[in-house]
């Protein structure tokens, strides 16, 4: 079932929590609401879920109008970050606890519901723990108990709140492939916030990015990180070195360097800012060479298959610190000295207006 | 069973519930909720509260102030303050030294020292009364042995004293002893480590974190010194000018039929008890705060 | 190791000792004095059973009223706005603070014949309240009220939004989140408020005997019982009833613990 929001206006006084955001999600497919803390993209899950009310704009679930609808009666399953067990349940009661509530014309017999629990718990490879309280799971466990609970009323879509933001890195990164895997198997339309790119990037099929309450850019994970929409998609999406300058020709100028760029939507003097990821950018010991900008190594740190090489910089950039990464060949063939004078050319550079 | 009486932080949640669709009831619910709610306290709470003043003024503020000012009253009111100078600082260092041996250390039996210390709450305050007949009275194990020496404790000042300890004993240590569990004690270590003596350590890095609870404590315990009757009631032996304090003397005036002089001394304890409540609140207010900046 | 453990643990062995544990065992030795026979004689007098019946039924009633409406009054404390909120908040304590006697004449002027609420009650529905058992149970109530609100009050504040959220997400009606997710929860609490009010209750004497009337075999209460042997020099016969009312207390006193343990563990506060 697709959802979609249509200029959704949330504010908390004079916070404007989401202004005028619309979103289409197709059926099917897992995306992630993606952006730091405070953009606003839980409160959009919330009102998408209907335990929060938009000022103005309204929620379509599967082409109806839901705005005016109360939760229960939206059939959303929302898996909290905190799991919300009822811990004086034991597995079992929570994860039949939606069939129970059911009006007694549609609630199931308890045969039907043992069954369908226990189905849900081999779903969640979690079959052997149906008699143990909340309190006597491990996080993980408890997240996919939660899961299997929300699915238990076989909701139209399904809504994640950071669902791996209690867990430790471990545990997180095995949660993450097996969501991806359950939602290979369900197809259920689902939706879930994380301020973690990299469980965006690896999961989601498709990536929303959110910040101050707009939507900054929306596509694939491949998509948006190679083609970043913005100077905030871009350096949310993974380290960065900016170089703040203006057009000249066809460079940009960066104190009194210049950065060689090629495509050039700018006019002449344009105040920009260009963005070379970490392995975008290579080091030249040349003394002699004049492209690129002046920087002096401070640290190298080479103990990876990839070393980093952390940079001041010098003539007009001075005060900014860069890092790049190559290989430890590569280190090794420059022979990169601590202190030693260089120049930072990129191999690619992306360039926005300021 | 002290646990009712603890400290907690006054902080409005009603915001949290009502702007969430799920946590919040229709308004008509609420209201008939809050309508029930207010009914009862109202009948049970709110209205004895105001029937002692308007009785108490009822003759009038020369009626008023000469139930006051009699001398009686006035013994009164110098008994029930000596009883509660004597027993509030006797329980507060109680509660202070058993709230350090029982969360500072362990050791075996702390359980049953923590429901021992709470006994006095869950005795009948006319039982209370009684233990200390048995022990001190005429008929007493050491009646004859005080009575040949011409000490009275029963139907007089130390009795009263010794029953209000009593009924107000564990109130300032069930007030420190969660709190200060809380508190763990890596801070006292700490202190000890650079050089602190037990009494520095105590002053300077105890005390500022459980001055809230304390004081709290305190007052509530002052409250029931001063206000206490049924286990007062047993050893004091109602001799007017003596033996009474502030509530048997209420409970003489209005056996008397003194219905006007009764509630003029009653409205005394009353304020008492309005200004326990308001400095109770402020401490409320300011244990907010410390939690809003920690 | 922290300094002052000899020193403090001493301390408070020795006053408890001094003060709480000596004085209690007396009670215990000087109804040894009574052979079994006359302590039974004693304690299951027809009249002194009477007021076993009227200090349990009415404290357990009073336990019971104090339950439903302290739940009712802490649920519109925590999760609603209303004006003088703070008001109230504040006076639900007035009964830890307002010495019984106090309480005790003011609900006697209040609950009589020709009080504010007494002339209206008696006179339109013939009902007598003060002077009878029914304002010892009216003095219960006052006693009682704040034991259930502050019991119930810190677990409600503390209740996760999420838990009701989650519920509703699952298609729970309101009334159905209240009975099967919200009410679990609070019950320990509640059962300990209703503990707590009804051992305070079974024990009071300052706020009873002004309105019971103490009327005997109608309106006299346990402590009153005692009081009156004492006047009598029954020193044996007001010890062998003090006896039945602390070996309650006890029990109460260790249910409670229990309750409160139970409170700690389905609220999660024991981690």
């Amino acid at each position: 079932m697709s959802i979609q929001v249509k200029n959704i206006h949330k504010g908390f006084g004079e916070f404007v929590a989401l202004g005028d955001v619309s979103l289409d999600f197709p059926t099917g497919e897992l995306v992630a609401l993606l952006g730091p803390s405070g953009c606003g993209k839980t409160t959009l899950l919330r009102i998408i879920a209907g335990l929060e009310f938009a000022d103005s704009g309204r929620v379509l679930i599967d082409g109806e109008d839901a705005s005016d609808t109360h939760v229960r009666e939206r059939h959303v399953g929302f898996v909290f970050q905190h799991y919300a067990l009822f811990r004086h349940m034991n597995v079992f009661d929570n994860v039949a606890f939606g069939l129970r509530m059911k009006p007694r014309a549609e609630r199931p017999s308890e045969k039907v519901i043992r069954t369908k629990v226990h189905d849900l718990l081999k779903l969640v490879q979690l079959d052997w723990l149906a008699d143990r309280f909340p309190s006597q799971l491990s996080g993980g466990q408890r997240q996919r108990i939660a899961l299997a609970r929300a699915l238990a009323v076989e909701p139209r879509v399904l809504l994640l709140d950071e669902p791996f933001g209690a867990l430790d890195a471990k545990v997180r990164k095995e949660l993450r492939r097996w969501l991806r895997r359950l939602h290979d198997e369900l197809h259920i339309t689902s939706i879930f916030v994380t301020h973690d790119q990299e469980e965006a990037l690896e999961v989601a099929d498709r990536v929303v990015l959110m910040d101050h309450g707009k939507v900054e850019q929306i596509g694939t994970p491949e998509e948006v990180y190679r083609h970043p929409a913005t100077p905030f998609v871009y350096g949310f999406l993974g380290a960065v070195n900016p170089f703040h300058g203006k057009i000249d020709g066809s460079t940009v100028r960066v104190g009194d360097d210049v950065l060689p760029h090629e495509v050039n939507s700018f006019k002449q003097g344009d105040d920009v800012v260009a963005f070379a990821r970490p392995h975008e950018l290579d080091i030249v010991i040349d003394p002699a060479s004049t492209a690129g900008v002046s920087a002096r190594i401070a640290r190298v740190l080479s103990f990876g298959v990839t070393a980093r090489v952390e940079l001041d910089g010098l003539n007009g950039v001075s005060g900014q610190h860069f890092e790049v990464e190559m290989t430890r060949t590569r280190v090794e063939e420059l022979g990169l000295q601590e202190g030693q004078p260089v120049r930072l050319l990129p191999s690619q550079l992306r360039v926005f207006a300021r | 069973m002290a646990a009712v009486t603890s400290l907690h932080a006054a902080v409005d949640h009603a915001a949290r519930f009502e702007t969430r669709s799920a946590t919040r009831e229709p308004t008509w619910i609420k209201w008939t909720i809050v309508g029930v709610s207010l009914t009862f306290f109202t009948l049970f709470l709110l209205m004895p509260l105001i029937a002692v003043f308007v009785e108490a003024f009822r003759k009038g503020w020369d009626t008023y102030l000469a139930a006051l000012i009699e001398p009686d009253a006035l013994s009164a009111i110098k008994l029930t303050l000596i009883a509660a100078a004597i027993a509030v600082p006797l329980n507060l260092s109680f509660g202070l030294a058993a709230a350090w041996a029982i969360t500072k250390f362990e050791f075996p039996g702390k359980q049953v020292l923590i429901t021992l210390i709470d006994l006095p709450f869950s005795v009948s305050p006319v039982v209370a009364g009684l233990i200390y007949v048995l022990v001190f009275g005429a008929q007493g194990w050491f009646g004859s042995s005080l009575a040949d020496n011409d000490i009275k404790i029963i139907f007089a000042v130390p009795g009263i004293v010794l029953a209000t300890v009593f009924v107000t004993f564990p109130f300032v240590a069930r007030e420190l002893i969660p709190l200060m569990q809380a508190q763990g004690k890596e801070e006292e270590e700490a202190a000890v480590v650079l050089g602190a003596n037990g009494w520095q350590t105590f002053w300077h890095v105890t005390l500022p974190n459980i001055k809230w609870g304390l004081l709290y404590g305190v007052i509530l315990c002052n409250a029931r010194a001063m206000g206490e009757f049924g286990a007062v009631s047993v050893v004091s032996g109602h001799i007017r000018g003596l033996t009474n304090t502030m509530p048997l003397h209420v409970e003489i005036l209005y056996n008397e039929y003194q219905f006007a002089a009764a509630f003029a001394v009653a409205s005394l304890l009353a304020l008492l008890a309005l200004v326990t409540l308001c400095i109770k609140t402020w401490i409320e207010h300011q244990a907010a705060k410390t939690k809003e900046e920690s | 190791m922290l300094p002052g453990f000899n020193l403090t643990l001493g301390y408070t062995l020795f006053y408890l000792s001094v003060i709480v544990l000596i004085p209690l065992s007396a009670v215990f030795i000087k109804t040894t004095e009574l052979g079994l026979a006359e302590f039974w004689a004693v304690v299951t007098a027809p009249r002194v059973v009477a007021t076993y019946k009227l200090t349990f039924g009415a404290s357990l009633l009073a336990a019971a009223i104090n339950a439903l409406f302290g739940l009712m009054l802490a649920w519109s404390l925590v999760r609603y706005s209303f004006p003088g909120k703070k008001l109230v908040d504040a006076l639900i304590d007035l009964p830890f603070a307002l010495p019984t006697a106090v309480a005790g004449i003011a609900l006697t002027a209040l609950y009589a014949k020709n009080g504010w609420l007494g002339q209206w009650i008696e006179g339109e529905f013939g009902i007598k309240v003060a002077f009878g058992p029914l304002g010892v149970l009216v003095a219960l109530i006052f006693i009682g009220l704040p034991f259930v609100v502050r019991t119930v009050q810190p677990i409600l504040e503390d209740l996760d939004t999420e838990l009701e959220e989650a519920a509703a997400s699952l298609g729970a009606r309101r009334w159905q989140t209240f009975r099967y997710v919200t009410l679990p929860i609070l019950l320990p609490a509640l059962l300990t408020g209703f503990a707590l009010a009804f051992a305070r209750a079974v024990g009071e004497y300052g706020s009873v005997i002004f309105i019971a009337g103490n009327i005997p075999m109608v309106s006299e209460i346990t402590p009153l019982i005692i009081i009156t042997k004492l006047e009598q020099y029954d020193y044996a016969g007001a010890t062998a009833i003090a006896v039945v009312m602390l070996v309650l207390s006890f029990i109460l006193l260790l249910t409670i613990n229990g309750l409160q343990a139970w409170t700690n563990k389905v609220t999660g506060r024991d981690r």
